[in-house]
């Protein structure tokens, strides 16, 4: 589903990913750990088609070139990226920005439009997903939501969208562990054998809730190892510490071989 | 009709020989005294601090001629509906300045109201109309506000007895329809509301799509102790016309007003609100749209003059400017000697859409007393990148999304319009404006 072949992105003169290769296939749940500035949110919004980096390299989606499209273009072609900071967006309403969404993406699926009866009916039993409230459909879009709730809503947005390929930036940022279970729990329950999804994630703790096929750790905007979820439970151990200095070409990795 | 430079001022002065035989004597004097300090000061130039932002030079070009009743293409009610759509309560029509009665529905009114053409109330007031109507020109005097007073010949009168009610909007439509010859035309009306009356007045200002035109108009309202009026503008002028307007606003012991601009059209507008608080406790809310596009110059000054103690205004107003467009905010609130307790505020945003856009902001205090309250502040932002990027990335085109951004930000404005059939009519014309859908859409 996703080809990534030596993927470069440079911001400002700085280079954050330098030669990323990965390889996620249908139905795989793959999970990024890294530490702070190893180019993990930076892999997410390259992915989403953030303009802001010059890149080079090849991502193939579904066999097609993913860097020639547009962001629009790339969501409605299935790819979904939940916001580690979701923006808030005063006087659009919640309902009515996820059914001009969902219709964009409908119309590339040659599906009809739902209306905003049909719509409704369809985010209630979605919103349950969740466990969100029925009057955040009525707030401006994130606006006043708590850190939590602005979680909640991206997941809530991904089982409206129904994405093939969903990447989560650090969906467990800020949430204690009651909004962390709430999260998973709906995450967990969009698994699906023709989805795939991209866990990006600084702890651990996410992972004993989403079980992933694949763990790879970012450093310094390379993938320096990858493994199952044993090597998760590595990290938590060990920290990131030896794979900087590894990704830094100093001194042999701490943790097994290079990938 | 691309004239001199002072092709306008030329026609006027062909003007000077008409007589004007219909009107009583106190107005013929007072119209010649208006004419006569237009043609002794002319009109105002770059270097008149108040006319500092809109250039009249693209007005005097063009030889404007007086608009004479029935030069209208004989324009049906539903095409009035059409233009300026129908609210529900009475509407009075002026087209070309001349009242339209074929047009209008007085509808049932309470008892001792009068909402009709100014022309008819002149017939039966007379001299009792002579001091309020003298006022915007001997107190605001520059050349538009002469010229209406010296040559308009009709708008609305709207009187409401104390303690009255006029439960349904009054809407008043000014339409243009003058053809192949640039008209001019200076509809000018009073409202004259009660001590405890309530009244809502819409004003529709529109043209014939490709007409060239100048409206001049004036609109006086005077609110008695403890009145209340809520005023609404929809300037939807087509947009290779002109228009000049005057809101002067006089208020009473404890009396509350309140004003919606909203401009849209015209390719240059000037929409000036001047307010006097003149008894305590008065309230006043000025809120203003304004969306240039193309080559469109919208210019919203607006004086806000605090006489007396106790009294509270508030004041919003948003631009939305787009291609070379130009839009222009001048608030000047004035504080006079012994006005304590004035609670005064000030806010002005301004979204620019373009590279070209261009957004002017002059918030000035002027405060002459103690113990006050006065806050003021402006913005000139664009669209937030980031917002953009969190639409595109769920499937929105871009345009849609900058539209939908864009609505987001002027409908603020929108919810604050309280007659619902002229709500959602504006609504419906800023989403065309914006090209999104619009509708449904505010949280």
């Amino acid at each position: 589903m996703l080809n990534i072949k030596n993927l470069h992105a440079k911001v400002e003169g700085r280079d954050v990913l330098r030669g990323i290769d990965l390889r996620v296939n249908a139905g795989e749940v793959h999970a990024i750990m890294g530490p702070n500035g190893s180019g993990k949110s930076t892999l997410a919004q390259v992915l989403a088609g953030r303009e802001a980096y010059q890149v080079t390299g090849e991502v193939l989606y579904e066999g097609k070139d993913l860097l020639a499209m547009p962001p629009e273009e790339r969501a409605v072609a299935g790819v979904f990226l939940a916001f580690q900071y979701p923006v808030e967006i005063p006087g659009v309403g919640n309902l009515y920005f996820l059914r001009t969404a969902l219709n964009a993406v409908r119309k590339q699926r040659s599906l009809e439009e739902l209306d905003a009866m049909d719509f409704l009916a369809l985010a209630k039993e979605r919103m349950k997903l969740v466990e969100m409230d029925q009057s955040f459909m009525n707030r401006s879009v994130n606006e006043g939501f708590s850190g939590g709730e602005k979680k909640r809503n991206e997941i809530f947005q991904m089982a409206i969208l129904e994405p093939k390929l969903a990447i989560l930036d650090e969906t467990d940022s800020g949430l204690d562990i009651d909004a962390l279970r709430i999260v998973a729990s709906g995450v967990n329950a969009l698994r699906a054998k023709d989805r795939a999804m991209v866990v990006i994630t600084h702890y651990q703790r996410l992972l004993e809730y989403i079980v992933p096929d694949r763990v790879h750790v970012l450093a310094n905007g390379r993938i320096v190892k990858s493994g199952d979820n044993d090597l998760a439970l590595e990290l938590e151990k060990k920290g990131y510490a030896g794979f900087e200095l590894h990704a830094a070409g100093h001194v042999p990795a701490a943790v097994g071989a290079t990938p | 009709m691309s004239g001199t430079a002072n092709a306008f001022p030329q026609a006027l002065s062909r003007l000077q020989a008409k007589p004007n035989g219909h009107h009583p004597g106190w107005l013929k004097g007072l119209r010649r005294s208006a004419f006569q300090w237009i043609s002794e000061r002319g009109f105002p130039t770059a270097k008149d601090d108040a006319w500092k932002y809109t250039r009249v030079a693209p007005i005097l070009e063009i030889p404007f001629e007086p608009a004479e009743p029935g030069t209208s293409r004989r324009l049906s009610a539903a095409a009035v509906d059409q233009l300026a759509n129908d609210f529900g309560g009475p509407r009075l029509v002026f087209v070309n300045g001349y009242f339209a009665a074929g047009l209008s529905s007085q509808k049932r009114l309470p008892k001792g109201a009068q909402i009709t053409s100014l022309a008819s109330a002149l017939v039966d007031e007379g001299e009792a109309l002579e001091s309020v109507l003298s006022r915007p020109f001997r107190e605001h005097p520059h050349a538009f506000t002469a010229l209406n007073c010296a040559l308009a010949e009709d708008g609305a009168f709207i009187r409401v007895p104390a303690n009255t009610t006029v439960e349904e909007p009054i809407h008043l439509v000014f339409i243009s329809d003058t053809g192949a010859v640039p008209h001019v035309s200076h509809p000018r009306s009073l409202v004259l509301a009660g001590a405890g009356s309530r009244a809502t007045i819409v004003e529709t200002h529109v043209g014939i799509l490709g007409d060239v035109y100048l409206n001049n108009a004036v609109t006086e309202v005077v609110l008695d102790e403890g009145a209340t009026v809520e005023h609404y503008k929809v300037q939807n002028e087509t947009e290779t016309a002109f228009h000049v307007a005057l809101l002067d606003v006089r208020q009473g012991r404890g009396s509350k007003f309140s004003t919606h601009s909203v401009a849209l059209g015209a390719s240059i507008a000037r929409h000036e609100v001047k307010v006097a608080l003149e008894a305590s406790g008065a309230e006043v809310v000025l809120n203003g749209l304004y969306m240039p596009r193309g080559e469109q110059h919208l210019d919203n000054p607006t004086t806000i003059e605090h006489a007396a103690p106790h009294c509270t205004s508030r004041e919003l107003y948003k631009g939305v400017v787009d291609g070379r467009g130009r839009g222009v905010f001048d608030g000047r609130i004035v504080v006079r000697p012994g006005a304590m307790k004035t609670d005064a505020s000030q806010t002005n945003k301004n979204l620019l859409l373009s590279e070209s856009a261009q957004a002017d902001t002059r918030p000035r205090l002027e405060i002459f007393a103690d113990d006050v309250k006065c806050a003021h502040g402006a913005t000139v932002g664009q669209l937030d990148q980031d917002a953009v990027f969190y639409l595109r990335s769920r499937g929105i085109p871009e345009d849609a999304a900058r539209g939908l951004l864009t609505y987001a930000f002027a409908n603020e404005m929108l919810g604050l319009i309280r007659v619902e059939p002229l709500r959602s009519h504006v609504e419906r014309l800023v989403a065309w404006r914006l090209g999104t859908g619009g509708g449904g859409m505010a949280a």
